[in-house]
């Protein structure tokens, strides 16, 4: 809340320091823009810009190293036999005291020492808000008014913005580093903490998942068993369900709306099956666990086969639906990218059409559809609201399509979702799986991408 | 030894054949996954339609409640402070009562309450806490039924089922044709479901406070990743010199691009709640996650954007003495806006529909109350889809695709103001 009034407060001054910038320049002129070096509003930017940044980055450091900072000196302060517990007794505490801090706990119902280490979080708080307020204001005072007392009808302004603006610029693009630097960082330090606790290789070549670690260590399989062998290969069999159905069924289609249809079909269709790339996942769960789930059931009763409601044949179907568009579309670009004279060739050596696109076009556009089935396959691995509703979570090594299987995602998410501690080997197990998925659909990716890549040098 | 002409031409016209009914085949296995994929299409919506039209009708009952001074006030002293905390299920129950006036015992009286919401007790004590001149009157009221009285009218639970393995008795599936048949009881426009938080009650939950927390979540993802990704297609299109760094940056995107949605989630949990401590379940945080995911996807497009701008208007900008800065904000920028705002508006709508990540960040809580604010607790459209289809409530199947005919309405309408952005605007030189 302070927060938000305070960056209205800024925002007023920003604003000031543009006036405040713009007039001094036209007054040091002589009231007259002619002799300034750039036009007026520029120097109105510049001051504003010097009066905004430095306060913001200020304000936002700040914020983030506040909590860490407080809750320390809140602990410090604590009796010592608070202070004593450690891990998640600790985090437990902290979690009192803030709920209390928050109003979620009426103070009545708090221990004392709760009570008091929540009011004095509340008055480090308010002293912080405070000073935070002053130091920011401070900040953007000082940026004003060196900038306004620097300002002379000669100062380059134009160039000094543009030189801030392109400095934005490049580091607005830096930020997609930092967010690849911030997905590798926090998944391979979760996961070696995990890999403390569990061996990397019993870990990936494990045969038994069974992630509930017991609350007591005397109780029945209370360590836990962490091989993930039986998640790859649910998340396998799924996956190629899914290829079966969108390869044939996406290349196929695309082979016909490029060669065969004519404008009119193409236009209508095209569109229509792109329709199933934009509805969300959590639709086709929906689907797969309340409409196909069941209909596969009925059809298998029907014949005598035990399929279970949560099959991998029906996540995998619906999956392989939701790849068709993505198989279709891009293979129709590689077919569309073969060169005509390709085909008028294999026409004049007497080729029917099939012919054609079978032993010419097909076998040119071979490397780019290859490309597109390896990212169809990365989408498939990283599936995730399909496979949880509609898969299932018994970590069996099966090859019956028809029974339940888990994958890697399903499991991701049954670990976090949730409220447990952070640090048990359960939860870190969740970001170790991550691990092998991002680089796993990592490496699927760049190759996918230097074979489109190379492919369509060839022909351009 | 050469063959002769007939038995040369004997055998091109049997291969001929042959390969004019390979050709056919080849043909009908097009026509045929063209098929399939339609297929799919009209079945997905056709089944997601079939089941969430029914939710936009609700079975309400109207009943004739006598606001009885006697239970409101049990001593006889008026005292609006009493109405807080007075039996409202008693004027309910009465009212009922008076309307089958043969049902006798306990157990029977609770069966006929069982058809009125639990809402009707909420309704009528803030009705009469608005107006106490109102205890002593009779007033006809409008009351939510109960989800399995809804049913019931919407036909899925029939008479013909056992007795034991419905949820209503018989003698409730009498009072509910005896409501119906005088007009007390009706399907009507269901405007709890879209004015409504969640509620473990079907007949009382909505989608308002997932419309809501969707609307927040988005904001944040459209104010922070807009202008970051305009500024890094500004950057790397305009001004960026092509060496090491660009390339990694480049790299760097494409593969963001791909990276599963989920891992997204776990860097959301790793770095925004668990390092800066952030709070769970929030707008903001959601948000927040979503930008980075939506990223690549509007820098890409907005690339592509400012590619197509022909190299001409940026040489007239520059000739005219525009400076680099200029020429890309007054002349370069305005013109690939409507590309660039097609991107957005695409990327937008690929995370309204996103799901997992918000799964990791705590989004998954059950929660009433519309949000607030942008770190009050708030769920998503489809995390409420996803909840609401794990619920065993038969009423809940009808709300959960009522709730994606919600979530693909906005979809549509997103898509929709792409594709005009795109007609309208977007020129070709």
């Amino acid at each position: 809340m302070t927060h938000s009034v305070l960056l209205v407060a800024l925002a007023v001054l920003v604003v000031i320091a543009f006036w405040v910038g713009k007039s001094r320049a036209l007054s040091l002129a002589g009231g007259s823009s002619r002799n300034l070096h750039s036009l007026p509003g520029y120097y109105g930017l510049l001051t504003a810009l010097w009066c905004a940044i430095p306060a913001l980055i200020v304000m936002s450091v700040w914020s983030l190293g506040q909590d860490a900072i407080l809750t320390h000196l809140v602990t410090t302060s604590m009796p010592t036999t608070l202070q004593l517990a450690q891990g998640s007794s600790h985090d437990l505490l902290l979690n009192e005291i803030r709920n209390v801090v928050a109003g979620n706990v009426p103070a009545e119902l708090a221990r004392p020492e709760v009570v008091t280490a929540a009011r004095e979080y509340s008055r480090l708080r308010g002293i912080a808000d405070l000073s935070l307020a002053a130091l920011v204001l401070v900040v953007a005072l000082f940026g004003l008014f060196v900038v306004r007392a620097r300002l002379a009808p000669t100062l380059r302004a134009r160039n000094a913005v543009e030189r801030i603006v392109e400095l934005l610029l490049l580091a607005c693009s830096t930020i997609a580093v930092f967010v690849t630097l911030g997905i590798v960082l926090s998944v391979v330090y979760e996961s070696l903490r995990f890999f403390h606790a569990v061996p990397v290789h019993e870990f990936l070549f494990g045969l038994d998942w069974s992630p509930q670690t017991a609350i007591r260590a005397d109780q029945v399989g209370s360590s836990g068993a962490f091989g993930a062998v039986p998640l790859f290969l649910g998340t396998l069999m799924i996956s190629g369900i899914a290829m079966l159905v969108a390869v044939p069924v996406g290349l196929f289609s695309a082979i016909y709306l490029a060669e065969y249809a004519d404008r009119r079909l193409r236009s209508v269709i095209k569109p229509v099956l792109e329709v199933l790339a934009g509805i969300p996942t959590v639709v086709y769960g929906f689907f797969a666990a309340l409409t196909v789930g069941p209909l596969l059931r009925g059809i298998g009763e029907s014949v005598g086969l035990d399929v279970s409601s949560e099959s991998a044949l029906s996540a995998g179907l619906v999956m392989g639906i939701m790849i068709i568009p993505f198989i279709s579309s891009l293979a129709d670009d590689m077919i569309s990218a073969v060169p005509q004279s390709l085909r008028d060739g294999a026409y004049a050596l007497g080729a029917t059409r099939s012919e054609t696109i079978r032993q010419v076009v097909l076998l040119a556009a071979l490397p780019g559809i290859v490309g597109g089935v390896l990212l169809a396959i990365s989408r498939a691995i990283g599936e995730t609201m399909i496979v949880v509703m509609a898969a299932g979570l018994s970590a069996k090594m099966t090859a019956n399509p028809l029974e339940a299987v888990t994958t890697v995602t399903v499991q991701i998410v049954t670990l976090l979702t949730g409220d447990q501690e952070f640090d048990s080997p359960k939860t870190l197990a969740a970001f170790a799986l991550g691990l092998v998925l991002f680089v796993v659909t990592l490496v699927l990716n760049v190759i996918a991408l230097k074979v489109v890549r190379k492919y369509r040098e060839q022909y351009e | 030894m050469s063959k002769t002409v007939a038995q040369t031409r004997a055998l091109v016209e049997k291969s001929l054949r042959r390969r004019r009914l390979a050709e056919l085949r080849f043909q009908a296995y097009g026509i045929a996954a063209v098929s399939i994929g339609v297929l799919f299409v009209i079945l997905l919506f056709g089944s997601i339609i079939a089941k969430g039209a029914p939710a936009f009708r609700q079975a309400y009952v109207t009943l004739d409640v006598f606001i009885d001074p006697e239970v409101l006030y049990p001593d006889g002293t008026v005292d609006t402070e009493l109405l807080a905390t007075a039996d409202y299920v008693a004027l309910v129950r009465g009212s009922l009562k008076q309307r089958f006036m043969d049902v006798e015992g306990r157990a029977a009286t609770r069966q006929l309450v069982e058809l009125v919401s639990g809402s009707a007790v909420q309704d009528l004590q803030a009705l009469v806490q608005a107006d106490p001149k109102r205890v002593g009157t009779h007033q006809m009221l409008t009351f939510l039924a109960d989800d399995k009285v809804d049913q019931y009218l919407k036909g899925n639970i029939t008479r013909s089922t056992p007795e034991v393995d419905r949820s209503l008795s018989d003698q409730q599936l009498d009072w509910v044709d005896a409501l119906k048949a005088s007009k007390a009881l009706e399907l009507r426009f269901n405007k709890v479901f879209f004015t409504h938080g969640d509620s473990r009650e079907p007949e009382q939950a909505g989608v308002w406070g997932a419309v809501v927390g969707s609307l927040y979540t988005l904001g944040v993802t459209l104010l922070l990743s807009f202008p970051v990704a305009v500024a890094t297609a500004i950057y790397l299109e305009e001004f960026a010199r092509r060496n090491r760094w660009t390339d990694l940056i480049e790299v760097n995107i494409n593969n963001l691009a791909a990276v599963p949605s989920i891992v997204y989630g776990l860097l959301g949990l790793a770095m925004f709640l668990n390092f800066f401590g952030m709070p769970r379940s929030a707008p903001l945080v959601g948000g927040l996650v979503l930008a980075l995911l939506t990223l690549p996807t509007i820098i890409i497009a907005s690339r592509a954007a400012l590619k197509g701008v022909p190299p001409s208007i940026r040489e007239a900008a520059i000739g005219m003495g525009a400076s680099p800065i200029q020429t890309v904000l007054h002349h370069v920028l305005p013109l690939a806006m409507p590309g660039m705002l097609t991107g957005t508006i695409i990327g937008m709508a690929r995370a309204l529909g996103e799901t997992a990540p918000l799964l990791m960040i705590g989004m998954v809580a059950f929660i009433v109350d519309v949000p607030g604010s942008l770190s009050s607790p708030a769920t998503v459209l489809p995390v409420q889809v996803f909840l609401w289809a794990d619920s065993p409530e038969r009423a809940f199947v009808e709300r959960t695709s009522g709730a994606i005919l919600v979530l693909l309405a906005f979809l549509v309408l997103m898509n929709a103001t792409a594709v005009i952005l795109r007609n309208r605007f977007e020129r070709r030189w």
